[in-house]
């Protein structure tokens, strides 16, 4: 079972208090996209053993979606941060580096 | 004219811990920048109320204010007062950005009360509850077994708890079944040495 904080109210939780909201930092490709790119905006996700960013929303809370980095391996979690950004905030990324030196996703590293 | 009527009309049930509904509660709620100055000092005239900080809950007479998320807050009142209080709150912040709305008739609201009321709401809920980490002043907004609830301290041994109106009844025999006699499981008694 994964343990969660919550960055808008600080509560710290199992994950049955929140509710799972998919892949996170996806680009949206609307219309006058070319049709491989709005094929990969529907249905290409990463599906990796190990660091994984995800969107979770505080569904029993206080209601907000925001980012969460974890171990899909280990169900460790890294960290979590504002759905408010379009890529992880940098010490997000030391704090996967601490634990998985040489880790990448997409264009994260 | 109708007359209201609290979702389950003020039923109880004695177990390890008295569950009551409380009845017929004021409840709006008011959404908006809450670092704006005006909305404090809009629950301060219409409440006597302090702006809780993050996941507090102040008390000033009958009346409560809950904060509920980071642009939300749940303002407490007794039930014939919550139109006259809404219509306040709306009438001082017409200048700011903010929704306020009367949600008395679309929750309600349990007193759980007793020694062991922690336990009760511990075996539904993904809180700590121990006396360390939970006490007044506090609310939490949580699942209390399948429905979203908020609960906070009254006293050192009973609860408010709120939910959707159309879960009183899920969530009062839900509350019964973990209050049952004879339940006790005594971890936050032994944690208290
Ligand atoms: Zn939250």
């Amino acid at each position: 079972m994964l343990i969660l904080e919550c960055p808008y109210c600080g509560v710290k939780a199992e994950e049955t208090e929140f509710h799972a909201g998919g892949e996170a930092h996806i680009k949206r490709f609307g219309p006058g996209s070319s049709d491989a790119d709005f094929e990969g905006y529907l249905f290409n996700r990463e599906n990796p053993k190990g660091v994984h960013f995800e969107r979770w929303r505080h569904a029993n809370g206080c209601g907000k979606w925001f980012h969460v980095v974890r171990c899909t391996m280990t169900l460790e979690v890294f960290g979590s941060y504002s759905a408010q950004v379009s890529e992880p905030p940098q010490e997000i990324r030391d704090a996967i580096t601490a634990k998985r030196p040489g880790w990448c996703w997409r264009d994260f590293a | 004219m109708s007359e209201p009527q609290s979702a389950l009309t003020g039923t109880t049930c004695d177990g390890i811990a008295k569950i009551r509904e409380v009845g017929l509660q004021g409840m709006i709620t008011l959404r908006g920048d809450l670092s704006a100055t005006e909305i404090a000092s809009a629950i301060a005239d219409a409440t006597g109320c302090a702006l809780p900080a993050l996941r507090e809950i102040t008390h000033e007479g009958r009346n409560s204010v809950s904060w509920m998320s980071p642009d939300e807050v749940m303002v407490f009142v007794p039930y014939d007062e919550a139109e006259a209080t809404a219509a306040k709150l709306e009438s001082a912040l017409t200048q700011v950005h903010a929704l306020v709305v009367n949600v008395s008739d679309a929750r309600a609201m349990f007193e759980l009360e007793g020694p062991n009321a922690r336990e009760v709401l511990g075996k539904l809920c993904p809180v700590d509850l121990s006396p360390d980490s939970f006490g007044q002043g506090i609310i939490r907004r949580t699942r209390l077994a399948q429905v979203p609830a908020a609960f906070w301290m009254t006293s050192d041994a009973s609860f408010r708890v709120v939910c959707f109106r159309s879960v009183a009844q899920y969530v009062f025999d839900t509350l019964k079944i973990a209050a049952q006699p004879g339940s006790e499981v005594g971890l936050y008694t032994q944690a208290n040495g």
